[in-house]
Parts: structure tokens; sequence; C-alpha cells
């Protein structure tokens, strides 16, 4: 599909300071005492850039729907390695 | 349609003669020579594993350890199943009969990269030949799982050198399967629908799904196992706190698909061979086509089933256990399916039909003792013993190589505008099938009653068992050698085929034995859905 | 996804095997995307085996980041966005037929690229000097500074190290690839092979290009962030 949404170099600019931004943030809210919700937070912020990498910079948005379930589907095979591998490390020492 | 085989003139140019020598080849993009030069290749590692298969059973005619010493046996068996699993058997289907049909089967000129596809090629030989050398300069002991930590700080072999082999050879696969995607995805003729798709290609892209998701993850712990081994980065390293079964974890998430890479292809080469066979259309093409990617999908589920006794929580074992139940039910139901195929079906008893049935029949005696081992109670008992390798030998050898040997022969005049002499195809079909149960059956008892794997003593009871055992291999031995020689002698006295010998459907048997190197003279525009056999004449089988 | 000799005039090669351009950009495109799932996956291995022993050692991982420069690695961090901003630039360029700028941009983004692997370069030098190369040197005697201090294990803060040196490398690894492929699209484009017909390839590098972007900004957080504040 080449579609012909093209982005303009705003955009882009918006984007790149947004992405500089939350790196900012990353690091500033790294050393507040947050406690368990720390690295909910990192993760959350990292998860955010990789989506406005994808969606923008990579053209995800404007793509056809075959790149999109191909990039949805690599993301959920991840999950599928991490998820489970960690059911059993999360649960090898419960109780039996 | 023209169907009957007739003593066709073979057209004048085509794919083989249109370039001669050695360069024609070596730098061809065209898929169809291709899958020729993966043919080459897997014939000869197949040669090899082999040879690896007759010191094994020749050790094991005797319960004590008389030809061997224990690790040169450790050594044997490793070589052969890397050999057989990376250089043979992924490779086999998809990258011989796949690469060869994929185009023409959707009606295009080629694959979506043939350049990438003779780098395939290149990666399979430069890996084959890297793990080669490993052989050669003094062997693997580690066994082809390669567990931690004695692959990465025990062993004295080497381990890096067939590991960088493997690596190479996965980004082989990981190519194939990326080319075959996009293929299937942009490259149909007008008309060609995914549902008027053959069934070959479902199962191919189902194993295309496969090969992109799971190898890397196989090649990203293969070198950190290369990593720890050379520079002590040690992830899997226990001295450190390392957990050995992490490595078990990630090798299987890879591993265990990797099993259905093998026989997803075999299983649409059956569906082909089952219809053409029984001038039929599969029952249930829908179904059919979606338990392929059920398949695929179900199987990056339930890689943990190879750890149950590894030291895994008993809840993830669990876990890990119903879903290696759920994913037999695809399977389950192609091979319904297939029957039912067969059922008021016009039915011959060709070559590539005997090795259907015996598809058929090997794959579900192996599938059901792989939900015996689902079962934790069992699996606790029989697992590393002789029943898991008679399990995967049904699946690998009698599934997946028998429909590889179906495929080869239904398609050979295709390939090479000859047929095979009938009367010794059937009969190697059929020592291969005495063969091979006389082979592995004793296996399942043997290692019902205990006797361990890996091992080359064993008990003086298990005796008489794996003596059958060994026999049968001498007989299966006979029956793989009698293709190679009846296929080449083919080539040149083989009876001449024409474009569609079989009277079959498919896009492939719309243009000629052997086919022009952009394989179709227009491109062709389909209105038909598959295995349309109604429309089609009875057909007359020459010879 | 090849092109022929380099001129103003040329006309993009359509392969035989194809049907059309569109067919064939199309059939590149997703042939990128699918390369860059595989790399999901490659990284998603090492990222899941991190996860697991970072849940299981974290004392020793959080003294381990802690000993790691955060400036540095939030400074890495802005120069790889800043080269991915520079890539769409360069594309966008392409698409508008700015022979001038594609080069640029394209050298802008070499040029972020080549910072963040010197940076690189001096962390890992920094590790080699204090003894946190993984292997026979390795020597770890920091403890875990903040709100709960702890003597941590040396031999996990080992295996944290391991994780640095293997993740960080893989990544340099694949910017090196990427520098190499950005050069190949500098003396293509300085020689005019793009034009708004025909910018595919610098398409398809800016995607690897952004992917490997994604990687670290990833790896940051893992590595350096996970806990400043103990």
């Amino acid at each position: 599909m080449s579609s012909e949404t093209v982005t303009g170099p705003r955009t882009f600019a918006v984007i790149f300071v947004a992405l500089l931004a939350l790196t900012g943030t990353t690091v500033w809210v790294a050393f507040v005492n947050l406690g368990w919700f720390n690295p909910v937070a990192a993760l959350a912020i990292a998860c955010a850039k990789m989506l406005l990498v994808a969606l923008f910079f990579m053209e995800v948005r404007h793509s056809s729907r075959i790149t999109k379930i191909a990039v949805s589907a690599g993301l959920f095979w991840l999950l599928i390695l991490l998820a489970l591998t960690l059911s059993d490390y999360l649960t090898r020492w419960w109780p039996a | 349609m023209s169907t009957v085989a007739q003593t066709a003139a073979p057209p004048r140019e085509h794919y083989l003669n249109i370039e001669y020598g050695i360069k024609s080849w070596l730098l061809t993009t065209d898929h169809k020579r291709i899958g020729l030069l993966y043919l080459m290749a897997i014939t000869f590692f197949f040669f090899i594993g082999g040879a690896f298969a007759t010191v094994i059973r020749l050790e094991l005619i005797t319960p004590a350890g008389d030809l061997l010493t224990s690790d040169t046996y450790n050594k044997m068996f490793t070589m052969h199943g890397i050999m057989m699993v990376f250089f043979f058997l992924i490779p086999s289907v998809p990258a011989v009969l796949g690469n060869f049909l994929v185009p023409l089967m959707i009606g295009a000129k080629d694959l979506a990269f043939p350049k990438i596809n003779l780098l395939s090629w290149y990666l399979l030989m430069a890996g084959g030949m890297i793990t080669l050398y490993s052989v050669i300069a003094g062997g693997v002991d580690t066994g082809w799982t390669f567990y931690t930590p004695f692959s990465t700080t025990f062993s004295n072999t080497h381990v890096i050198g067939a590991a960088v082999g493997i690596l190479v050879a996965g980004f082989s696969s990981i190519f194939t399967g990326l080319n075959f995607i996009v293929t299937i995805h942009r490259m149909r003729a007008p008309g060609m629908t995914w549902f008027r798709l053959p069934l070959f290609l479902w199962s191919n892209y189902a194993a295309s799904i496969i090969m992109v998701l799971g190898t890397p993850v196989v090649a990203i712990t293969i070198v950190l196992v290369a990593l720890e081994r050379a520079f002590h980065i040690g992830i899997f390293n226990p001295a450190l706190g390392g957990d050995p079964v992490l490595f078990q974890h990630m090798f299987w998430f890879y591993s265990h698909p990797a099993v259905y890479i093998m026989v997803l292809p075999a299983m649409g080469v059956t569906s082909e061979l089952i219809s053409t066979f029984s001038r039929k259309t599969v029952f249930g093409y829908k179904f059919v086509a979606f338990a392929s990617v059920a398949i695929a999908v179900f199987g990056f589920l339930v890689w943990a089933h190879h750890m149950f006794v590894a030291g895994i929580s008993v809840y993830a074992a669990m876990i890990f256990s119903i879903l290696s139940y759920l994913v037999a039910i695809p399977s389950a139901v192609k091979v319904f399916n297939w029957t039912a195929t067969l059922y008021k079906g016009s039915i011959s008893y060709r070559t590539p039909m005997l090795y259907a049935f015996g598809f058929i029949g090997l794959f579900t005696i192996g599938g059901l003792t792989g939900l015996f081992l689902a079962c934790l109670g069992v699996d606790v008992h029989v697992t590393d013993t002789y029943f898991i390798v008679a399990h995967f030998h049904y699946i690998m050898v009698g599934g997946t190589v028998m429909a590889y040997l179906g495929g080869l022969h239904y398609w050979w005049p295709k390939m090479t505008g000859r047929m095979y002499p009938e009367g010794w195809a059937k009969l190697s079909a059929l020592i291969i099938f005495l063969g091979f149960n006389l082979t592995f059956f004793p296996q399942f008892v043997v290692g019902y009653l205990g006797m361990p794997r890996r091992y080359h003593a064993y008990p003086p009871e298990f005796q008489v068992l794996n003596v059958m055992s060994s026999a049968g291999a001498s007989i299966l031995a006979v029956g793989y050698v009698l293709p190679m020689i009846y296929f080449v002698w083919s080539l040149r006295y083989g009876e001449r085929a024409g474009s569609n010998p079989w009277g079959a459907t498919g896009l492939e048997w719309q243009t000629t034995s052997p086919p022009p190197t952009h394989n179709f003279h227009e491109t062709p525009v389909v209105e038909q859905e598959p295995y349309d056999y109604e429309a089609l004449p009875e057909v007359e089988f020459v010879a | 996804m090849s092109h022929s000799e380099p001129s103003v005039l040329q006309v993009p090669e359509l392969q035989s095997h194809f049907g059309d351009m569109a067919q064939q950009k199309e059939s590149a495109t997703f042939g990128m995307w699918l390369f860059l799932i595989t790399e999901v996956m490659f990284f998603g291995g090492l990222f899941c085996a991190y996860l697991v022993y970072r849940l299981q050692y974290f004392g020793a991982f959080a003294a381990g980041s802690q000993t790691l420069d955060i400036r540095l690695g939030a400074l890495n961090t802005a120069v790889l966005l800043a080269s991915s901003f520079t890539m769409v630039l360069a594309v966008h360029a392409a698409k508008i037929g700015s022979r001038k700028l594609l080069v640029w941009f394209l050298v802008a983004t070499m040029f972020f690229g080549a910072v963040f692997l010197g940076i690189k370069a001096v962390e890992w030098h920094e590790k080699y000097e204090k003894h946190h190369i993984p292997g026979p040197d390795f020597h770890f005697e920091e403890t875990l500074t903040g709100h709960s201090p702890m003597v941590v294990d040396e031999r996990h803060a080992q295996l944290f190290f391991g994780f640095y040196f293997a993740m960080t490398g893989m990544h340099a690894l694949h910017m090196v690839i990427g520098m190499g492929l950005l050069t190949w699209l500098l003396i293509a484009g300085a020689r005019g092979a793009y034009t708004p017909e025909y910018h595919n390839p610098v398409e398809n590098v800016g995607l690897y290009w952004h992917f490997v972007d994604i990687i670290w900004i990833w790896l940051f957080p893992l590595l350096y962030l996970i806990s400043r504040h103990y």
C-alpha cells in the first residue's frame, strides 16, 4: 500500500521532542522512590517511546493491514516466550 | 486440462536445459534449480546422519559397550541428531519441494526474493561444512540438545564449531520462511484467493511462520552458549547462580515448534497425494487449512513438555501438559479429514499414495504416543528412555521422511520430465515401511521396559528387542538406497512424462514437465476451486 | 531491492519475476518487516533470560546497574533518537526528490550513530578498568547503596554484567551493520539513485535503523535504571 499520506517534517519534529521528553521523564522518575511502581513506570515509558517510533517514524499507522498484523504477531510471540517462561520461574517455589 | 500421461515429447526449452555449466547452477536464482541444489545437499547430509545411525545400531546389537567407548558413543548420537534434525529434516520438504512448487502452485514466476533464496542454500551449505568440520575434527558429544553446563563448561569437544554451523543453517531457514510468506501474500496469480490455494501451500505457510518466529530464539541461545564457552560470559553457568534450565527453556522454545516445521509441510504433501490418488477434493478443506495455522500457533505453547523432569515448577508443568494435549487436536482433525477424503474416492495405489498411507498410519501412532507423553504421570517414567526415541522417530521418519519420499516421487515427473520405475518404487516403499517398523516398534517396548537412551550399554534382558531394531535398520537402509539408484537411472532411461501424468488438479500440472524457467508461458488465471476433480475426466495411468 | 547503474536519469529496475513496481516495493517492505520480526524474537530471547535473572537476583542487578553511568546512557539514548529523527528526514528528502537533503540527513544519521558507538566504547573501557568484564578478571565489590543497602553476591553481579555486554554488544553489532547499510545508501543516494518514484531502499534501511533504536529504547531502562533510588 504505497498510500501517499506523507508525514511531514513538522510531525516528525514533534514526535522527536516527545521522545526526548519521555527520556528525560524516565531518568527523573528513576531517582524517585515509588516502590514497585518504578519498574512499571520505566517499562510503560519505554513502551510509549517504542509505539511513537513504530507508529510515526516507521509509519506503521499508514501501513497495510498485513504489516500491522505481522508487527502485532511479533510482539505477541515475544509475550508468549516471556509469559510461559515466567510461569515456571514465578511458581517454582510455590508450596506443592 | 490435459490429463493422461503419454510418451509426450519434452518441451524444447525448459529450466534444465536453458543453460549448462557449473556456474549456471551455483549462481542460479531459479527457484526450481535451487530446489534441486537443496535436494543434492540434504541427500548428502542424510547419508552422513545415516552413517552415524548405522554405528549406533551396530553398537546396540550387544548389551556390552564393546564397539565404542561411552564418549565416542556420545559423539555418535549427537552427530546423528544434529545432521538429521538441522541439515536434513528441517530443510527437507520446504527447501526441496517447497522451493520448487510454491511459485508454480500460485502461478508466479519465482519466489519474491530469488537471490535471498540462493543465499539460503549457501547458508545451509556453509553451516553444514562448518558442522562437518567439527565432526571430522573430533566430533561433539553434548547430544543434539546441547544442554548446559556440559556444553558450555565441561565438554571437551567442538561445541562452538557445531553450534556456529547450526546458527548459520538457522539463518537459511529464516530466509526461506520469510521468502515463502512474502511470496504467498504478494505473488498469487489473478483469481488465486487464499481458499483456492492447495493445502501444500497452507502447510508451508504455517511452517514458514514457525521458521520466522522460532528460529531466532535458538539463534540467540546458541550465541549465548558460544559466548559462555569462549569468553566465560556465564549466563547458564550454575557456578555463578545461572540456571541450566533457562537454557532448556530457550532451546525448546524453538526446538519444539521445529518439529512442526518438519511435519507441517509433510502434512501438506499428504493432502496433495491423498486427494490426487482418491480423485476427490480434500474433505473439510477449510478445516485442514486452519488446522495448519493452529498447529503452528499452538506448537509454540508446549515446549516445556521436554522439561517435565528437569526441575521446572509443577504448576508450569501442568499448564504445559494441558497445552500439549490441545496441540494434538488440529493434527487429529487432519488425520480424520484425510480419512474422510478416501471414503468413496477412486483410489489408486501408486507409490506416492503408498507413502501417504504410510504417513497417516505412522504419524498417528507417533502422535498418539505423544499424548501418552503429555501426561505427566507417564512422562516421568518414560522420559529419557527409548520410548521417547521411538515416539519422535515415528513422527520424523515414519511421518516426515515418508511424506518427503512420497512427494519426491509424485513431483519427480514435473521436476525432471521423467517417470520413476513404478515396480521398484513400490518395492522400496514396502521395504522402507517394513524396515521402519521393525527398527522402531521394538524401541517403544524396550523403552517402556526401562532401557535408557543415550547409553552405549544396556542390561542383557533388552538384547532381543535391540537386535530386532538393528536388523530393521539394515532393511531400512536398503529401502533408502534403492530410490537413489532408480531416480538417477530414471533421469536417462525413465519414461518421459507429459505435463500432467497423474491427471491432478493444481497449477503446477498446467505447465510442461519440466517447466520453462519462468514457469508459465502466460500468467494463469484461476477460476476453479482447489481439487475440483468432479470437473475432470477419468484418468488411466500409464504402466 | 536492487538498483542499476547510478545516473540521474536511471529508471529503477523492475525485476523479472514481479508484475509491476508496486508489487516489488510492497514485497520488499513486507520482507523487511518480517526480518525485523525475527530480530524481535532474537533480542527477545536475550530479554527473556535477562528478566528471569533480574527477578531472582534483584539486589545484584540493581547494584550492577548503579555502576553504569546514567548520564552517558541518557545521552546515548538522545543521540540515537536524534539519529532516528534525521533518518525519517532523509526518507522524506528522498520522497520530495531532494538529493542534497537526502545526503545531508544520511550523513547526520551516520554521525549520530558514530557518536553513539564512541560513547559506548568509552563506557565499555570504563567497565574494563573497573574489572567488570565477566571472566577470570571479574571483580565486584560495590554494595547496593541507598534506602536498603546490602552487600551483593559477586557471582550474581557477574551475571548482570554478562547480560550487559551480551545485550549492548549485540545491539552495537546491529548498529555497525546499520552503519554499513547507511554507507551504501549514501553512496547510491549521492549518485542520484533515489527519486520520488523509487526510494524503497531508503525506507527499508530506515525501518531497520528505527528498529535498532527501539532495542536501545528498551535496553536503557532495563540496564541503567533498575534502581537509582535504592
